[in-house]
């Protein structure tokens, strides 16, 4: 990069200094997906503080059932699945995108968002179950940290499946081409992240057994 | 080089007019244009009234407005710490309650950190980071609009619970658990002080986004990271320490809100909950953040010490890896805030030591400022006086925290005035005097006059012998055993004299700060009779001085093509055959004129500030009625769509838009891709579920 000419043309300088194109910025990525890698990270250390909040408090049950005692792993990872599986998705809509085939990009991304959606079922559902059997978020700070860390993830998901009905709105509009997929793959990066977390989440909190 | 060229002048607005998108903004003119999205705001166009102030999205307005809200704060956290010293001037004061007087020294530190020395320091970051990198603008200027106006809506939050929420928050800038819960804090202050410091969190979150991404990609061509200048250097690293600091105590407010708001058990001994994580959550979060506030007055003095000295800035690369190391073992020492804590001898051990390292870095930079002036071509000015005194004072504060490592010694000192004297010495002594600098050194930059360098000399002296005044006797009073936090002392402790030194002191302080105002209002006042100062009054050596001042709208006629280190300096001045310094061109000869026309710069927006209205409705809806809630998130999302939807001026998406022929017509067909829509939601976590 340090090789570039002085430009004295002011559209080319106005590219180098408000620099959307990729090749006008220092590193090379562009703006946005440099912003979304760097809020990544800062979302690893809110994830963080949250997991281990839980892992702190996962044996105080104040006396009442544990959080641990009612999971029911057969089904949470029929639902992890599911999340996983929405990430290929993901990629599938990235890839049609891309390539400029606009229909097949929408129906990846609504199967993404169906995905998600159908993984936030499930968690509505886990939810109202440990609450019937006595798990409220209230009971116990080990209860209270599982559903904060739980429930922040799945509002996550939640924000992640309003950005793909943005794309999805956007593309039926016809403005998502070739030339802005990267806006796809940016909310792309997103979704991975939500749902390496949950990876992260269902192994330590669900598969490893406390006490 | 013999002579350096002349940067060119940009003649003619090029062919690119008749492209021009209806929502170009040229540098100097005002456009006709207007829009309605969604039919509620037209969208603002250039100006210089006070509406403009609230739509802008320019970098340098959002640093004044940042800096002038700073200053404000200042005086409030300046008051409470008059209140504070008057109390305690004698025995037995009576000046104000135990209760308001935990309100006051709670809100006193949280006032000066979150409202006065982190904004001043994002003032000067805004400002002078895309100055510094020879940018236009910094990569989001929306979301940098948005930063600043969620900052301010929470400050104003926060200070409201004066009025609506019983009186401030009553647990100390640290909130310690489980004081802070329902049963020992029961008005709305804590409420407050976890929902206001959440949203003054996502503030500065999306401002370390959008300062990160503008260091690491909106660099002139040639300069480097290794070229980029010491000041934008501790910035970046600032910013990412609150990048990764503030996700940590968002959780432990989150925690602490959802204990008292909805009844969790984060907090409540009684069901085995275990007060120490709001310790650990908060210092995780808490000891960054004292290098979060240092780390920009070491950038400010690295910058003044050099031009003052005139000499390079010495050991330039220590003093960024030095910066860096502070940035990572800020992360490795929080626990020496809980010695006490019971927390076991290993911890103590490892975080004494870990404390102690940390304390390497810090002084390879105070021996490279005082290398770089050794043997310099030294000019007391005001500004340099402000950073020889950040130096040395910091030095002062560093070395007593350094006794603070040691853990049995430590153990005396916990919680008594001598802490309160050390964090003074690094936070006043350091971070304060420094960005006073910076104010001074800067200030023709900014305003286009000098402030007054005689009141300036009486504003130094005096805030410095009021500061020594008011926190050298601190350390006596404390390793006599005074406590901290305590609301009157009985006579005949020996506490009497140095607390009313103390005292003194602190109205010493006062006067300055009184003199200080007066000074900008004189010299404001003064200008139109003295010279303009130029774009390089003080002969310096970073491309901010490569332009007018005041700075032009769109910084830079033409991007500076970077050389070298200092570029700016080694474009006035080479070297001669015998290896003496040669002047090759004055700074008015070298420097850019500022007239270039038809720059493309961003449209200004009102959204951001809609947005901001949003968020504390959110946090009155959480405290009092959730329907305050309801409306307060539908006026944030309302907002951010339409702001995702507003037509963008962005001159890629523009052309993209030209070039692909898509069949849509500029004016009538869907707007074009919003670039920042990525960005936008991810603050929504925070919002969503406070």
């Amino acid at each position: 990069m340090s090789a570039e000419p002085v430009t004295t043309d002011p559209a080319a300088a106005a590219e180098a200094a408000v620099g959307h194109d990729p090749h006008a910025t220092s590193t090379g990525l562009s703006h946005t997906k440099l912003a979304m890698w760097v809020f990544l990270g800062s979302e690893c250390l809110l994830f963080g503080g949250l997991v281990s909040t839980y892992l702190l408090y996962a044996t105080r049950g104040n006396g009442r059932t544990l959080p641990a005692e009612v999971f029911d792993i057969p089904f949470t990872s029929v639902s992890s699945f599911v999340l996983l599986m929405s990430s290929l998705t993901m990629v599938l809509a990235l890839s049609a995108v891309s390539r400029g085939e606009p229909e097949s990009g929408r129906a990846w991304l609504l199967a993404t968002a169906l995905l998600g959606g159908v993984f936030l079922g499930g968690q509505v559902y886990e939810f109202t179950a440990f609450v019937r059997e006595g798990v409220g978020f209230t009971t116990s700070p080990a209860s209270s940290a599982f559903f904060t860390l739980t429930g922040f993830h799945g509002v996550h998901v939640a924000l992640g499946i309003v950005m793909l009905m943005s794309l999805f709105v956007r593309s039926v509009k016809g403005n998502l081409t070739k030339k802005n997929s990267e806006t796809v793959e940016i909310i792309g990066l997103y979704w991975h992240f939500v749902d390496i977390v949950w990876i992260f989440i269902f192994t330590v909190i669900y598969l490893i057994p406390v006490d | 080089m013999s002579i350096i060229e002349k940067p060119e002048i940009i003649e003619k607005p090029e062919v690119e007019k008749p492209d021009a998108p209806p929502l170009e903004l040229e540098a100097g003119e005002v456009v006709r244009h207007a829009e309605r999205p969604l039919g509620v705001f037209t969208r603002p166009q250039g100006g210089r009234g006070w509406r403009d102030w609230l739509s802008t999205v320019d970098h340098k307005r959002i640093g004044i407005l940042y800096g002038v809200s700073a200053m404000f704060f200042f005086l409030v956290g300046g008051v409470q710490a008059l209140l504070i010293r008057l109390q305690l001037a004698v025995p037995d004061g009576s000046v104000l309650s135990a209760d308001v007087y935990n309100q006051i020294y709670t809100m006193h530190g949280v006032t000066m950190v979150f409202l006065f020395i982190m904004p001043l320091a994002a003032a000067f970051a805004n400002y002078f980071i895309p100055l510094q990198i020879g940018a236009r603008d910094v990569a989001f200027p929306r979301l940098n609009a948005l930063s600043f106006w969620i900052w301010l809506s929470g400050a104003i939050f926060l200070n409201t619970s004066w009025i609506v929420g019983g009186g401030g928050a009553d647990c100390g800038w640290f909130c310690y658990s489980p004081n802070s819960g329902v049963a020992f804090s029961p008005s709305h202050g804590v409420d407050f002080y976890a929902i206001g410091l959440q949203i003054l969190g996502l503030a500065s979150l999306i401002s370390a986004v959008n300062l990160i991404v503008t260091c690491l990609n909106m660099r002139a061509p040639g300069m480097t990271l290794m070229r980029m200048p010491i000041f934008t250097w501790m910035l970046l690293i600032t910013q990412f320490l609150l990048l990764f600091a503030l996700p940590v105590i968002t959780v432990a407010l989150f925690l602490l809100m959802f204990d008292r708001v909805f009844d969790a058990q984060f907090f409540n001994v009684d069901a085995g909950a275990d007060p120490l994580l709001w310790q650990h959550l908060f210092w995780i979060f808490g000891h960054p953040e004292v290098y979060i506030i240092i780390l920009p007055a070491f950038g400010v003095v690295s910058e003044v010490i050099p031009t003052f000295s005139r000499k390079p800035l010495f050991g330039y690369e220590f003093m960024v890896f030095s910066g860096v190391a502070i940035g990572f073992m800020g992360w490795g020492v929080w626990a020496h805030h809980m010695f006490v804590s019971g927390m076991g001898p290993i911890s103590v051990a490892a975080f004494s030591l870990s404390t102690m390292f940390i304390a390497v870095p810090t002084g390879v930079k105070v021996l490279n400022w005082l290398a770089t002036m050794w043997g310099g071509k030294l000019r007391f000015t005001v500004a340099m006086k402000f950073a020889v005194a950040t130096v040395a004072m910091f030095t002062i504060g560093g070395l007593s925290g350094v006794t603070h490592s040691v853990a049995p010694a430590n153990t005396q000192h916990t919680d008594t005035y001598y802490i309160v004297a050390h964090f003074h010495y690094v936070i006043f002594g350091g971070g304060v005097l420094g960005l006073f600098a910076g104010l001074y050194f800067w200030w023709p930059k900014i305003w286009g006059h000098f402030l007054n360098e005689r009141v300036g000399n009486w504003h130094f002296w005096m805030t410095l012998v009021g500061f020594n005044l008011t926190f050298g006797p601190m350390h006596i009073l404390g390793l006599q055993g005074m406590s901290r936090r305590i609301d009157t002392y009985a006579r005949g402790y020996g506490f009497e004299f140095w607390n009313l030194i103390a005292t003194v002191g602190s109205l010493l302080i006062a006067a300055a700060t009184a003199l200080f105002i007066w000074n900008v209002i004189k010299s404001r006042r003064e200008a139109r009779h003295l010279p303009p100062p130029g774009p390089d009054p003080w002969d310096a050596r970073s491309l901010e001085w490569s332009v007018p001042s005041p700075v032009p709208v769109h910084n830079f006629d033409t991007v500076p093509q970077i050389r070298s280190r200092d570029d700016w300096w080694h474009t006035k001045y080479g070297e001669g055959a015998d290896g003496s310094v040669v002047r090759l061109a004055t700074a008015e000869e070298a420097a850019q004129t500022g007239e270039a026309q038809d720059v493309h710069l961003p449209s200004p927006s009102f959204w951001p500030l809609a947005v901001a209205v949003g968020l504390p409705l959110i946090g009155y809806g959480l405290i009092f009625n959730l329907w305050f809630a309801l409306i307060g998130a539908l006026i944030a999302v309302g907002s951010l769509y339409s702001w995702a939807l507003e037509p963008v001026d962005d001159p890629d998406a523009v052309h993209d838009h030209h070039d692909d022929h898509t069949g849509h017509d500029d004016s009538s067909g869907p707007p074009p891709p919003p670039p920042e829509s990525p960005e936008t939601p991810p603050p929504a976590p925070a919002e969503a579920a406070s």
